[in-house]
């Protein structure tokens, strides 16, 4: 992965299986929400391949490559919710332009995956009138309405508070476990990694590659890297460069 | 502060009173010029005790101490200092700065910059030849009926750029014919020959001025705003939100900027000929005592069909200019604030070089041609 130039992460390789909560976590810089952007099609990897089945998701035309983005929901990390429409309209768009649905299905859709993130009733506000956590979980409905098999989250609790950012990784697993999607999130949000994660890698901003891979709760005991101890335990073990006081 | 020398080796600087930023604080030079002259000095030592308050200020003349003192091996004893002070010094002095991460003022040789700078036009031209690229094929899909994009969104940029523009395009086409008028008034008035007022005001106001004083007005009123508005939507990852659903910005966004723009310059020029036309009518019926029905067939004779047409054709090209550089600035735009104000700016420079250049292009050939 590269900007030009400028190397963010090389020789990275892991897979995402089905039903995994996949967590992508290393420090600040390293290139984390890169590695999503380039996983959800955004950017092109400067070398390498990214596949969803085995399709490699640059080696085929650019039609399939809209038909396998269909398959995908994002929610961004301030949840980039269309400012000049409604929210309503902001889920419903998806459904419009892919669905042959009536107005009246779509209404209904929307209103149930509005409810399902817990807004029903919100359709018709703005999202510059709603708070900052509201909007994420209209992102999440957007990103969920249609269904996708695999849901990447940016950040999902960055600047929520401890409930709310909770609530979300409640949700979450609610999501996989009822609708069976695979998901992958974007977080270095200690608490959310061990609630939820069950795969995982780890991104170093030093070496520019992945340190591991594998569940967060076994990586923590198995992992002999100080690097990694030192991440997931915030800082008190595995840290041997700094004197003790 | 004072100075004093309790024993040979040792300085002990006595600070007292309020060390607080925007009170005068004693300079560091008075330390440094101590420790030059009396070479014998190792320690600095410090007694704080009649310090009634402190801030940064105090700090920064203690780092300064101890970065001039380690430059002349001399010893600092930070025990006198109050216990708040010496934790922030050690926090300070905890991670050594990085060297190659200042960014200090380097000086690019001129060879260097031409270098950069076609690099950076070879960039900008294939980012144009992309959009411009992706925007004929969003278009193909319009005639196709295939492009996607919200109608009643398509409405509301047709209000905003059309309607909405109205009173500026009066105000500002009203007074290009009055000035107009009264430029030709000077030197007709002459040869008595003031009648050819209204010729002289009908052929430039329709013919080149109502349409490149509205392509001008609409790249400073609209194609800022689409810059800005495409450059924020870039920056809050609503383009990438339209992106990772399959939805692509140049039909959602571009088509119908473009289109609004296109439809509503020629009506917008056609308007500001009507306006400028009264403008140099006043002058005509007002300073040079015509009235209104000569100034009115002076003007009918003079102006022909043919360029009331070329005046139109103007202003299609101009809204196709207008909207084009807008909205490229706004996509290419970067993900900060002030790439957005870049991109407004940018926008309108490039949209009147470029309605200038076309209106250029299209005079000559017009001339060429005959008409």
């Amino acid at each position: 992965m590269a900007y030009d130039d400028f190397v963010i992460q090389r020789d990275l390789t892991f897979s995402i299986n089905r039903g995994d909560i996949f967590i992508i976590m290393g420090g600040s810089g390293c290139g984390k929400t890169t590695l999503l952007r380039h996983l959800v099609g955004l950017l092109e990897p400067a070398k390498g391949t990214i596949s969803y089945d085995g399709v490699s998701f640059w080696g085929v035309s650019h039609d399939e490559r809209e038909q396998l983005k269909r398959g995908i929901g994002m929610l961004y990390q301030s949840g980039a919710l269309w400012s000049s429409m409604t929210i309503g309209e902001n889920v419903a768009l998806p459904l419009k332009e892919y669905t042959e649905l009536d107005e009246g299905d779509i209404k209904e859709l929307v209103s149930l995956k509005l409810s399902l993130v817990g807004l029903a009733g919100v359709e018709d506000y703005y999202p510059s009138e709603i708070s900052g956590g509201m909007k994420k979980r209209a992102g999440l409905a957007r990103a969920m309405a249609l269904d996708p098999e695999i849901l990447f989250f940016d950040e999902p609790s960055a600047g929520l508070d401890p409930v709310s950012s909770s609530l979300l990784d409640d949700l979450i697993l609610e999501l996989r476990d009822s609708l069976g999607s695979t998901i992958v999130v974007v977080t270095h949000e200690l608490a959310s990694i061990f609630a939820i994660g069950t795969n995982s890698v780890f991104l170093d901003t030093e070496t520019k590659t992945m340190l591991a891979v594998g569940n967060p709760k076994t990586l923590i005991a198995d992992s002999g890297d100080p690097r990694i101890k030192k991440f997931l335990t915030r800082g008190k073990e595995g840290d041997s460069s700094q004197p003790k006081k | 502060m004072k100075i004093s020398y309790p024993s040979e080796d040792t300085l002990l600087i006595n600070v007292s009173g309020t060390w607080k930023l925007g009170n005068s604080l004693p300079s560091v030079s008075d330390v440094s010029e101590q420790i030059n002259e009396k070479s014998l000095i190792r320690k600095i030592a410090f007694d704080t005790r009649e310090l009634s308050g402190w801030d940064s200020g105090l700090l920064i003349f203690l780092k300064k101490i101890i970065d001039r003192s380690s430059q002349y091996n001399v010893h600092v004893l930070d025990e006198g200092l109050p216990s708040g002070v010496q934790r922030l010094l050690s926090l300070a002095a905890a991670v050594p700065g990085r060297e190659d991460s200042l960014k200090g003022e380097e000086r690019i040789s001129l060879l260097e910059r031409i270098g950069e700078a076609t690099i950076d036009f070879k960039h900008s031209l294939k980012g144009t030849l992309l959009f411009t690229g992706e925007a004929f094929v969003a278009f193909l899909k319009l005639l196709r009926g295939k492009a996607r994009f919200q109608r009643s969104e398509f409405f509301l940029i047709l209000q905003e750029s059309g309607a909405q523009a109205l009173p500026i395009v009066s105000l500002i086409s009203l007074l290009v014919g009055l000035i107009l008028a009264f430029i030709g008034a000077i030197q007709l008035r002459l040869f008595g020959a003031q009648i050819y007022v209204a010729d002289l005001v009908g052929i430039g106001i329709v013919r080149e001025m109502g349409a490149i004083m509205t392509g001008i007005i609409m790249a400073g009123r609209t194609g800022a705003a689409f810059a800005a508005r495409l450059g924020t939507m870039q920056v809050n990852e609503e383009i990438d939100a339209l992106k990772t659903l399959g939805i692509s910005p140049m039909e959602f966004l571009v088509l119908p900027r473009m289109l609004a723009l296109i439809l509503m310059l020629p009506l917008l020029t056609l308007y500001a000929d009507l306006m400028g036309v009264i403008g140099g009518l006043l002058v005509g019926i007002g300073v040079l005592d015509l009235n209104f029905m000569e100034y009115y067939n002076q003007t009918v004779a003079a102006v022909s069909l043919n360029d009331l047409w070329i005046g139109i054709f103007m202003g299609a090209v101009f809204g196709f200019l207008v909207a084009f550089t807008g909205c490229l600035r706004g996509i290419q735009c970067g993900r900060s604030a002030s790439e957005v104000g870049k991109a407004a700016t940018s926008a309108v420079v490039s949209g009147i070089v470029s309605i200038v250049i076309a209106t250029a292009i299209i005079t000559i050939i017009c001339n060429i041609l005959g008409i």
